[in-house]
């Protein structure tokens, strides 16, 4: 029974201790520079062809249950357009979308700084006197804060790039699927998604790289910590979500 | 010169080391030898901090490594450095960027004069062919030899190998038991090497301290081992027939 609650917190009090020593001052600005257009490239530019993928078909796939669920006779035909544009922009770009990428890069961030752990390459660093939780983790933050709304706002547009296929291949007129994007419109919804997408941004780098900093063990232990950081950002962008909906909207 | 006083380090309720008093002397390569499991690893990793121990002072050069603050002991590190058992080198790094590494992040060089140095250090452990390659596309002894030569890099006064001779083939051992020999002379440096292998400590054991179970249980030098009546270091030691034999012959 405590163990069940204090185990939380303790893990919750060294995520902290953690941070406290990412966001310590960098002791060479030049090389972590270097590691942040390094991860930007890995982490975010390296995604975008999942992220387009995804969103397109998904954009095909939500316009195509619209239409043939939501749209009836008496129904204005509009309405498969702006339910389209309405999932895509509140909930699909920004949050299942990083629900996607929290699996494919924050597996990468955890195994990556768990094998580094477990092949000492940590303990090289601390030796040298570099502060590896800073080195290590500072520039995977920044670049998946920089690089996530780019690839959310991506995913906006091959979503609606995805609905667009389909009014081309007869299910509706694309006439009416434009009517309906643009019916209503509100941008602040835009705005929303990138501001939720910052949040959950700084969840999938620090908390995947939490779990890889702090694997004891060998391989085993890298893939459970790689499999425990995507839970637990999942977990956590879910949460966060809710209250980022409540607060935004 | 390390001198380490009343070293105390216990895990829970477990001693794994208890009472170990020595000194390290600089120019001489200085072996920890001990079972394994002996507490020699948690020797060196107090050493260089990446454990505290229980009780006890580490002085470099008089200066009190245990009771230093974060930036003394972070001034203290770029004296440093190590080589792992396992090279530690960084995967998404040439060979060449590897060696740079420690002079990228705290030298003041230009990048021509960084380059200039960690070729010269690469040339030292002749490996200057192999500056465009990964750590996964050399082998085990090549990756130790560019471990050294990044260790080496910012000249430092103080030198770590943590079973440097592990998983090498004997021949490739004694490539790399040479050469941490020979920079050690040449730099001048305090050397200190676990190991349990028997030619390092035959042909470059300058002075070695033998750990048993936590306890300092001898010390002495290559001279010394193989007349040292010390029942618990010749059952180490001379572990096999053919060793005994040999010892029986030199006696």
């Amino acid at each position: 029974m405590f163990s069940a609650i204090f185990k939380p917190l303790q893990t919750f009090g060294r995520y902290l201790q953690l941070m406290g020593k990412v966001f310590a001052r960098p002791e060479r600005l030049r090389m972590y520079w270097k590691q942040y257009v390094k991860e930007m490239q890995q982490l975010g530019v390296d995604s975008i062809g999942i992220v387009l993928m995804i969103s397109f078909f998904i954009g095909a796939v939500i316009c195509i249950q619209m239409k043939v669920n939501i749209q009836s006779p008496w129904m204005p035909r509009f309405t498969t357009g702006y339910t389209t544009r309405e999932i895509l922009l509140l909930e699909f770009s920004s949050s299942i979308m990083c629900l996607i990428l929290a699996g494919k890069v924050g597996s990468n961030i955890a195994s990556e700084i768990g094998t580094m752990r477990v092949t000492q390459q940590i303990d090289a660093l601390d030796i040298m006197g570099v502060n590896s939780a800073s080195f290590l983790i500072l520039p995977k933050i920044m670049a998946l804060l920089t690089m996530i709304p780019v690839l959310v706002t991506f995913s906006m547009v091959a979503g609606f790039a995805g609905a667009y296929a389909i009014s081309f291949a007869g299910i509706l007129t694309p006439d009416d699927l434009t009517y309906g994007l643009q019916h209503s419109f509100n941008q602040w919804f835009v705005w929303m998604s990138i501001i939720k997408s910052f949040f959950f941004a700084f969840i999938i780098a620090s908390v995947s790289s939490f779990y890889g900093y702090t694997v004891e063990g060998g391989s085993v232990e890298v893939g459970k910590a790689s499999t425990d950081s995507v839970v637990h950002c999942s977990m956590l962008i879910l949460f966060a979500d809710i209250f980022l909906t409540q607060i935004l909207s | 010169m390390i001198e380490v006083r009343s070293l105390y380090k216990s895990f829970e309720d477990k001693d794994v080391l208890i009472d170990i008093n020595t000194r390290f002397l600089e120019g001489q390569t200085n072996l920890i030898i001990g079972q394994s499991g002996s507490g020699k690893t948690v020797l060196m990793k107090c050493l260089v901090g990446l454990l505290e121990p229980t009780r006890g002072q580490i002085l470099y050069d008089g200066r009190d490594f245990v009771r230093m603050n974060k930036n003394e002991r972070t001034a203290l590190r770029r004296e440093m450095g190590m080589i792992f058992q396992s090279a530690a080198l960084f995967d998404s790094m040439s060979v060449l960027e590897n060696v740079m590494f420690p002079l990228d992040m705290f030298s003041s060089m230009t990048l021509r004069e960084r380059k200039e140095r960690a070729r010269q250090c690469l040339d030292r452990v002749n490996l200057s062919d192999a500056e465009k390659k990964y750590p996964g596309e050399i082998s085990g002894g090549m990756q130790k030899r560019v471990a050294i030569a990044r260790a080496i890099a910012l000249n430092p006064k103080y030198l770590f190998c943590d079973e440097p001779n592990s998983g090498l083939d004997p021949k490739t051992s004694l490539v790399i038991d040479a050469l941490i020999h020979d920079i050690t002379v040449e730099y001048n440096m305090t050397t200190i090497m676990n190991t349990h292998d028997m030619n390092s400590v035959m042909g470059i054991g300058d002075s070695i301290i033998f750990i048993k179970e936590g306890h300092q249980e001898w010390k002495g030098d290559k001279t010394q081992v193989a007349t040292s009546d010390n029942k618990a270091l010749t059952d180490f030691i001379f572990a096999s027939d053919l060793l005994q034999k040999a010892r029986k012959a030199f006696v």
